[in-house]
């Protein structure tokens, strides 16, 4: 008995330094809560023998919070809304990507926008997804007509029936579109009547919220239209609330991306890169577009290839050339004006 | 017998734990946020110029002011609609249920407190929206003929509030109540007086410290938290909490957010101020 005790020992010993012979690599991602569906990241963990550590955010000013109370070599992944690339590349956040290693000749033209990813002929990140802040709405209790012009965010006819979406760049970029204004352009001098409006919006409004409040409100029937939503709210829910529909105004709408990156100070970049690379691939595509937390068009156009035709109907993916042409991208503020669209923000939420 | 240095020297080994810890874990954090406050954030990086820019910030924004004053009206309304509800429950608990029953009451009066109050926030919200349990069963009762907005409305903060701070008030009145001797009552009857008089002028005082004490950790817990406004509230008036969330989430602003909760701590410790001279706490 005692000498199959010791036996029995000796055997869990071996085994075990045999476990850690081959250890288990990890790293470590600052992603969106759509990266966080373990049907998008188990085949990649599966495949390489690697644990990715997720990390979900929301708003880049939170990401570079986590980022400022983290060790250098803390974080291997960065997913990072397209529009402040320039931002953390700055702040030497990321490192450049080997631009043979990347399938950009793959993605949909309108969405590499090499403007935001590119700096000094390096490239720094590749757009991963997109969709558009638009008005999201139930059919069956308002008038689909009337969502087709823009000015049904302050139309006093849906009083007390809106939701807004509560980020600050897409609403003041719809806004701003509805006033005619480029989104890449909008000045300091613009901010009064673009103030003026969403003044008008929240006036109307029922409730001011975030992802998930806002999908609740529409979902639940509290409220008819979301404003600023679009199909990464209504096209995961189109099985249980056939009801629930997204439309591009006429006027247009605001586009969102996002990008991915490896980080300058990894302690993985080979890793970091290849988890990149899949999530790149048609595969990890198609499983990102259809995540558990949000749906949205994958930026590889060969994603379509294992998407099913429920699934493209519900992301749209025959219509998208006319939505991408109807639509720009969310404002780039500088860091001033930024300052003074948050403070805007702010007291709009206060009215 | 041991000598007088000795006993000093174990007298401070009992202190020096709660020292370090208060030193580590409190007086440490303040003076960094202290300094943080006395910062400035730009763009995506932080400024160590020391001056007083984000406390003047506070006053020239409006939408900070209001977020304060939001902040001051909710809590006192809670506190108070949470002091008016929970007395008479502790008083039942305390005087009309027999001990038998007092332990199976206190424990549905802390079930609440099981639950996370994100939970609880979500919860109410089933229960307050437009289509949500209240209104159905007012409609089905044919009270009501169209839907009451109660969901993203201050009345629905509210009440997410009340429910949680009922609870905690009911508990330290209790506690109170509980420990009042019988003679109190008997003296007063002996003296003549009903009922009414008996609790208005002889009980109500004697529990004051109960109240005070609860009304007290009410109006800290309440006038901290966020998550509550931003679910039941639906964002349509921001308290202060919320603004300092806005300004680490959305601009990683630590020094204005800094400014913020040291402004709310000196709210919060004029409160205690107010409430410790009151009830006579100073030790003279």
């Amino acid at each position: 008995m005692h000498k199959s005790t010791i036996t029995s020992a000796i055997a869990l010993v071996i085994s075990m330094t045999a476990q850690t012979g081959h250890a288990q690599e990890e790293i470590n991602a600052l992603v969106w809560c759509d990266h966080t569906d373990p049907e998008f990241v188990q085949p990649f963990e599966q495949a390489n023998n690697v644990k990715v550590n997720l990390k979900d955010y929301e708003g880049t000013g939170t990401a570079l919070s986590i980022i400022e109370q983290s060790q250098p070599g803390d974080w291997d992944v960065f997913v990072v809304d397209g529009v402040d690339v320039p931002r953390v590349v700055e702040a030497g956040l990321l490192a450049p990507l080997p631009e043979d290693g990347l399938p950009t000749a793959d993605l949909f033209p309108e969405i590499i926008m090499p403007e935001t990813h590119v700096i000094d002929g390096k490239t720094y990140a590749i757009t991963e997804k997109f969709g558009y802040n638009t008005i999201s709405y139930n059919k069956n209790t308002v008038d689909a007509a009337d969502m087709q012009d823009i000015s049904v965010m302050w139309n006093e006819k849906y009083k007390g029936k809106i939701a807004l979406y509560d980020y600050y760049l897409p609403m003041i970029g719809l806004v701003a579109i509805s006033l005619g204004i480029d989104t890449a352009n909008i000045q300091e001098s613009d901010l009064p009547a673009i103030k003026e409006k969403l003044f008008a919006m929240k006036a109307v409004a029922k409730q001011v919220g975030e992802v998930v409040s806002s999908q609740t409100a529409i979902a639940t029937g509290e409220v008819d239209i979301l404003v600023g939503g679009g199909e990464w709210v209504t096209a995961g829910l189109t099985g249980e609330l056939p009801h629930l529909d997204w439309i591009i105004p006429d006027q247009g709408a605001v586009r969102w991306s996002q990008s991915v990156g490896v980080f300058a100070d990894s302690k993985k970049p080979d890793l970091a890169l290849k988890f990149v690379q899949y999530i790149l691939s048609p595969e990890g595509q198609a499983r990102l577009a259809t995540s558990s937390c949000y749906w949205a068009m994958p930026a590889n156009s060969k994603a379509g290839d294992h998407l099913n035709d429920q699934q493209k109907a519900a992301l749209r993916w025959d219509d998208q050339k006319g939505y991408l042409a109807n639509s720009q991208l969310y404002p780039v503020p500088s860091a001033e004006l930024d300052a003074k669209m948050q403070d805007i923000w702010t007291e709009f939420l206060q009215q | 017998m041991p000598s007088e240095a000795a006993r000093r020297r174990k007298g401070w080994a009992f202190v020096v734990p709660a020292l370090l810890w208060t030193l580590a874990f409190f007086i440490i954090p303040f003076v960094v946020m202290v300094m943080y406050s006395l910062w400035q954030r730009t763009g995506t990086s932080l400024v160590k110029a020391w001056n007083f820019d984000n406390y003047a910030s506070f006053f020239e924004k409006s939408h900070f002011v209001a977020g304060l004053i939001n902040s001051l009206e909710i809590t006192a309304l809670v506190t108070v609609i949470s002091i008016v509800l929970a007395y008479p429950l502790a008083w039942i608990i305390a005087e009309r249920i027999s001990p038998r029953w007092q332990r199976l009451a206190l424990l549905l009066a802390i079930l609440p407190f099981w639950t996370s109050y994100v939970v609880r926030s979500y919860a109410w919200l089933l229960v307050l929206s437009k289509n949500g349990y209240l209104n159905q069963t007012l409609i089905s009762l044919k009270v009501i003929d169209t839907p009451l907005e109660i969901a993203a409305t201050r009345v629905a903060t509210v009440t997410g509030f009340v429910h949680f701070f009922v609870m905690l008030l009911t508990l330290t009145i209790y506690a109170n109540l509980v420990q009042l001797s019988p003679n109190y009552r008997r003296a007063a009857a002996d003296l003549g007086a009903n009922g009414f008089q008996t609790f208005w002028h002889v009980i109500l005082p004697l529990t004051i410290p109960g109240v005070m004490v609860g009304a007290f950790l009410t109006f800290v817990l309440c006038i901290g938290d966020y998550i509550t406004p931003q679910i039941l509230g639906g964002n349509n008036e921001l308290v202060l909490p919320q603004i300092i969330m806005l300004q680490i989430t959305r601009r990683a602003d630590f020094p204005t957010a800094a400014a913020l909760s040291i402004i709310l701590m000196v709210v919060i410790s004029i409160a205690y101020i107010a409430c410790a001279r009151w009830l006579k706490m100073e030790r003279t």
